[in-house]
C-alpha cells in the first residue's frame, strides 16, 4: 500500500473530525457564544491581552506546540505495526488533544484568561496547586532529560548537523538585538539566517573535515578513553556537558535575546519541515514495508502505546499554551474551536507524517523487523529511522538523501534545543515558586534554582544506562515523559469536565478521555514499576523505579480527587454561563 | 470585504504570526521601562526624595492617564497618592 493512502485516510478522519465532532463540542457542550467578551478585550493592556485575528493565532498556537516530541514518540511506537500507531494519533487527536486543547482554551476564556495551574486551585481547592506544580515539574524534568538525550544522539549519529546548530545560536542573538535596538523586522534576517543554516548544512554534508564528529575525535567506535569510558560514552558525556552549559546560560538569558528569535527560526524549519515531508511524500510516493502489526512483539503494545506517543494523540502540554497565553489573546469565544481544535490537529498531521516517513523508509518488511527488533531497540533507534526516512522522502523533490537527513536533524535538534531551553526556565519558575511556598529562600534565586535544574537534569540523563554505557539507556525515560505528559492532560480534561458538571452541561466527551488516560497510565507504570524497575527484578533500576512509583502516587491523587470533584457540589466563583 | 490573495499579503500574515510572541515581549520590556521612570516620577509622593521633583511635576498632565494602570500593575489596589483618586 502507498503511504499517500495513509496521508489521505488520516487528512480524511482530520477534516471530519474538525466539520463535524469540534462543531457538535463547540456548539451543544463548550456552547460557544459570539457575543461573549473575552479577556483579550476586557482586560486589553497591549501586552498580554490583545484581540489577535484567529488564523494569527492559530498559526502562533500550533508553532508552539508543535516540536520534537510528535515526532520521536510515533517513529518509537511503529515497532507494535503501522495500525495501531496510525489509529491511536488519528482516534486521540479527533476525540482526546482537540477536545482537551479547546477546551483548556474555553475555560480559560471563561475564566479572565487565568492559566490552568490557577483554575486548579479555584475548581479543586488550594492542594491542587500544588499536585499541579509537581506534576509540571516531573514533566519539565523528563522533558530536559529526554530531549538532552536526543539532541546528544543526533550530535553522535548526524555530526553534519553540528555545525548548522551551533551557528543558530550567534544568529539568533544577532536577530534578537537588532530586532530590539532598531525596530528592524524580523522576517528578512530569519529568512537569511535559515539559509546560512542549511548552507552550513549542505557544505558539511560534504565536507568530513566541518562535521563535528566526537567519536572520531576520541579514536573511533569501540576506542576506550579516559574513565574506561569507550569513544560513544565519552562523546555523549561531554555533549551533555556542552548542552548543560549552554542551556544554563540560554534559559538565564531574557527570551527576546535568545529564545524568541530562535522560535522564530525554527517556525520557518517547521514549514520547510512539513513542506519536505508532504510534498516529498506526494513525489516519491513510497510503499509501505513495515507490518500491519506486531505480533511477536517482546513487550504488549496494550498500554504501552498510549503513552509511547503523547504528543500527536494528546499532550498535557498543549493545556498549559492554551491557558497560558492563546486565551487571552482570543478576539471571539467562537475562534476557539478553530485555533484550538485545529492547533491539535496540526500537530495530529505532523506525528502522522512522522509514521509515515519511517515505515515507508525500509525496502523490505525484515528489515523494517532486524532494526525494530525489540520495543528497546525500537527505543534507540527509532529517531534516527525517522531522519533517514524523512531525507529519503525529500529526495523525491531531488535533494540527495544524505543532505536532507542532515537538514531534517538540524531541524528536529532545532526543535529539541528550544524546547529544553524553554523547559529548563519553566523549571526554574517551578523550583522558584516551590522555594517561596515552603520558604525556602535560596531556591528562589535564579541561579541557584537553575542550577537544581540544570544538574537534576544532567544526572537523570546519565545515570539510566544501557548495555553500551551512557546514553543507550535515555530511552527508559521515554515512557515517564509520556506517563507525566499524559497526567496534565488528564488533570486539564479532569477541570474543564468539573466546569461543565457545575454548568449543568454534558461531561462525558471529556471526562472519557480522562479516564481512558487515567486508565492507561495506571496500567502502564504498574507494569513497569512492578515488572521491570522494582528491586526484585533482574535488572532492576532505583531511579526508574522511584519516578515510576511518584508518577502512580501522582495518578492515584488525580483520580480521588476526580471522583470527590466530580461527586461533589462544592460551588464557587468560577464563572457561570449559559 | 474579502480582501484580494496576493503573494504580499501572504508574507504579512506569515510575518504576522510568527512576530506575535515577540512582538508581545517587546511590549513588555518597553512596559517595564515605563513603569519605573513612573516609580521616579511619582518617588517624591510616595515618600522617596526626588531632587528632580519641581521638573517631573511638568510630565503629570503627560502620564496621569497611565497612573491607574500603573498602580494596579505595581499590586496597589487603590490609589496610593491622596492627591490622584483614581479609584
Amino acid at each position: 500500500m502507498s503511504g499517500i493512502w495513509l496521508a489521505v485516510v488520516g487528512g480524511l478522519i482530520f477534516f471530519l473530525g474538525y466539520r463535524y465532532y469540534s462543531k457538535f463540542i463547540a456548539e451543544k457542550i463548550y456552547r460557544l457564544d459570539p457575543n461573549y467578551v473575552t479577556p483579550a478585550h476586557q482586560y486589553k493592556d497591549g501586552v498580554d491581552f490583545v484581540p489577535t485575528n484567529k488564523f494569527v493565532l492559530w498559526g502562533h498556537h500550533f508553532t508552539s506546540v508543535a516540536g520534537a516530541a510528535p515526532i520521536v514518540g510515533p517513529a518509537i511506537a511503529v515497532y507494535w505495526g503501522w495500525l495501531p500507531a496510525v489509529l491511536w494519533v488519528l482516534l486521540g487527536t479527533v476525540f482526546a488533544a482537540g477536545v482537551h486543547d479547546f477546551g483548556t482554551l474555553v475555560l480559560s476564556v471563561r475564566n479572565k484568561g487565568q492559566s490552568i495551574g490557577t483554575l486548579a486551585s479555584k475548581l479543586i481547592g488550594q492542594k491542587a496547586k500544588v499536585l499541579f506544580l509537581f506534576i509540571i515539574l516531573l514533566l519539565v524534568l523528563m522533558v530536559n532529560a529526554v530531549f538532552a538525550w536526543v539532541i546528544a544522539n543526533l550530535f553522535i549519529s548526524f555530526p553534519a548537523s553540528v555545525l548548522s546548530v551551533f551557528i543558530q545560536i550567534p544568529l539568533a542573538v544577532w536577530i534578537g538585538y537588532s530586532v530590539y535596538k532598531k525596530q528592524g523586522n524580523m522576517l528578512l534576517p530569519s529568512i537569511v539566517a535559515l539559509a546560512v543554516m542549511y548552507l552550513a548544512a549542505i557544505v558539511a554534508s560534504y565536507v568530513p573535515v566541518l562535521q563535528i564528529d566526537l567519536v572520531r575525535y576520541f579514536g573511533g567506535e569501540g576506542a576506550s578513553t579516559l574513565f574506561g569510558l569507550n569513544a560513544t560514552s565519552m562523546a555523549f558525556f561531554v555533549w551533555i556537558v556542552v548542552l548543560m552549559v549552554y542551556v544554563y546560560i540560554a534559559s538565564t538569558l531574557p527570551v527576546w535575546k535568545l529564545l524568541q528569535p530562535r522560535d522564530y527560526i525554527n517556525s520557518h524549519q517547521l514549514i520547510v519541515g512539513l513542506g519536505l515531508l508532504y510534498l516529498g511524500l506526494l513525489f516519491t510516493n513510497p510503499e509501505i514495508t513495515a507490518p500491519v502489526t506486531n505480533a511477536s512483539a517482546d513487550t504488549s503494545w496494550f498500554p504501552l502505546l498510549f503513552i509511547t506517543i503523547a504528543c500527536g494523540a494528546i499532550s498535557g502540554f498543549h493545556g498549559l499554551v492554551s491557558s497560558g497565553t492563546s486565551s487571552k489573546q482570543l478576539n471571539k469565544e467562537t475562534d476557539a474551536r478553530f485555533v484550538g481544535y485545529l492547533g491539535s490537529v496540526g500537530e495530529g498531521a505532523l506525528a502522522l507524517v512522522a509514521i509515515i516517513a519511517v515505515v515507508t523508509f525500509f525496502p523490505t518488511a525484515e528489515e523494517f523487523t532486524a532494526t525494530y527488533s525489540g520495543f528497546a531497540a525500537a527505543s534507540g533507534a527509532g529517531l534516527g529511522v525517522f531522519i533517514q526516512g524523512a531525507g529519503q522522502l525529500a529526495s523525491g523533490l531531488g535533494i540527495p538523501a544524505s543532505v536532507a537527513a542532515t537538514i531534517v536533524s538540524v531541524i528536529v535538534v532545532s526543535f529539541a534545543a528550544t524546547t529544553l531551553d524553554s523547559s529548563v526556565r519553566l523549571m526554574r519558575y517551578i523550583i522558584a515558586e516551590l522555594g517561596t511556598e515552603y520558604k525556602v529562600t535560596p531556591l528562589t534565586k535564579t541561579h541557584v534554582a537553575t542550577t537544581v535544574a540544570v544538574v537534576s537534569s544532567a544526572a537523570l540523563t546519565l545515570i539510566p544506562q544501557g548495555p553500551k554505557g551512557f546514553g543507550s539507556g535515555g530511552y527508559l525515560l521515554w515512557p515517564l515523559f509520556g506517563t507525566s505528559n499524559q497526567l496534565l492532560a488528564g488533570i486539564s480534561l479532569l477541570l474543564v469536565s468539573i466546569w461543565l458538571k457545575r454548568q449543568g452541561r454534558n461531561y462525558l466527551p471529556t471526562i472519557i478521555p480522562m479516564v481512558f488516560l487515567m486508565f492507561m497510565t495506571l496500567w502502564a507504570m504498574i507494569d513497569q514499576v512492578v515488572t521491570e524497575w522494582a528491586p526484585w527484578n533482574e535488572g532492576s533500576d532505583w531511579m526508574l523505579f522511584t519516578f515510576g512509583a511518584i508518577i502512580l502516587v501522582f495518578t492515584f491523587w488525580i483520580l480521588i480527587t476526580a471522583v470527590s470533584a466530580i461527586s461533589g457540589n462544592r460551588n464557587d466563583s468560577i464563572e457561570k454561563s449559559a | 470585504m474579502e480582501k484580494k490573495f496576493s503573494l504580499k499579503r501572504l508574507f504579512e500574515f506569515y510575518d504576522e504570526v510568527l512576530s506575535l510572541p515577540h512582538k508581545q515581549e517587546i511590549a513588555r520590556e518597553l512596559r517595564d521601562e515605563d513603569d519605573l521612570f513612573l516609580l521616579l516620577v511619582y518617588s517624591d509622593m510616595l515618600g522617596i526624595p526626588n531632587p528632580a521633583f519641581y521638573y517631573t511635576l511638568e510630565l503629570y498632565p503627560h502620564i496621569i492617564e497611565k497612573f491607574h494602570d500603573w498602580h494596579l500593575r505595581m499590586g496597589m489596589e487603590k490609589s496610593p497618592l491622596d492627591g490622584i483618586r483614581c479609584c
